[in-house]
């Protein structure tokens, strides 16, 4: 299995990933969609440092890219709990505050 | 790559994709949860096949022990409210952003397809604890600690975001 395979699976997962971020309306599933994308994003990483073994700095990038997306999540939820107390849904099309 | 590598690979690699599909098409938001949990471990086992022994483990703690449960919490304070309509947003739209956003995709992993690296051979040590190790306190010690930092702000900025304004 060529590293081929590992770069066609990453596209088909972020391919995955940005339909459900643009297609779903619900907050939560548009935040799991991004770490759908984060992770495809990893799989390219650590295989491209596979084929070039000659460092560890995918695997270095890889560790950072896991670590912004736990803040990231983090502070998403967060967010996704005070939309949630103003509007009382957690659908996208309902926030409005700020478009007139 | 020849031998378990690949058996592991074709394995995993349909599990990532079925638990990626679970994840965007769910109606309800903790069978997504689920699904990103199968995504997620299913990607642990490939990075088994990539010589990252570290980055497999992280992604096990962090990613499901930790991003996963934050997900499923947040799931449980909302309560039944996390389920949107059967249909969201408008069919058309939807199914040409999938369609589109598909189309495009396919041909990128059509493409990319055919690039080819020859696998060289790795020292020992590659991917380890020791090896990833000694490279992020040798090569990468100040944006590992920059990313202490972020991990700080992020902690203090969700509680000031989640906080309720009456207390």
């Amino acid at each position: 299995m060529g590293i081929n395979a590992y770069l066609a699976l990453a596209s088909v997962l972020f391919g995955i990933g940005a339909v459900g971020f643009l297609t779903r309306r619900n907050m939560l599933i548009q935040l799991m969609s991004i770490e759908l994308m984060l992770n495809s994003v990893n799989v390219l990483l650590l295989a491209f440092n596979r084929a070039y073994p000659g460092n560890h700095d995918g695997q270095v990038f890889a560790f950072f890219v896991i670590a912004v997306a736990a803040a990231e999540a983090a502070v998403g939820l967060a967010i996704v709990i005070a939309y949630y107390r103003v509007r009382k849904t957690i659908e996208t099309d309902k926030a409005t505050l700020l478009r007139y | 790559m020849t031998g378990p590598g690949t058996a592991l690979f074709v394995m995993t690699a349909i599990f990532a994709i079925v638990g990626a599909v679970i994840t965007v098409a769910a109606r309800r938001p903790l069978r997504a949860a689920m699904g990103l949990l199968v995504h997620i471990a299913s990607l642990a086992g490939m990075f088994l096949t990539l010589n990252a022994h570290l980055l497999a483990a992280i992604q096990l703690l962090v990613y499901a022990g930790a991003i996963v449960v934050l997900f499923v919490f947040v799931i449980m304070l909302i309560g039944p409210e996390t389920e949107t309509g059967p249909i969201e947003g408008r069919l058309v739209s939807r199914s040409t952003a999938a369609a589109l956003t598909l189309a495009v995709f396919l041909v990128v992993a059509s493409s990319v397809g055919s690039f080819a690296a020859p696998w060289v051979s790795v020292e020992a040590g590659f991917g380890t604890v020791e090896g990833l190790g000694l490279a992020i306190y040798r090569d990468a010690l100040v944006p590992f600690e920059l990313i202490s930092i972020t991990l700080l702000v992020a902690i203090i900025g969700a509680i000031a975001i989640a906080r309720s304004p009456t207390e």
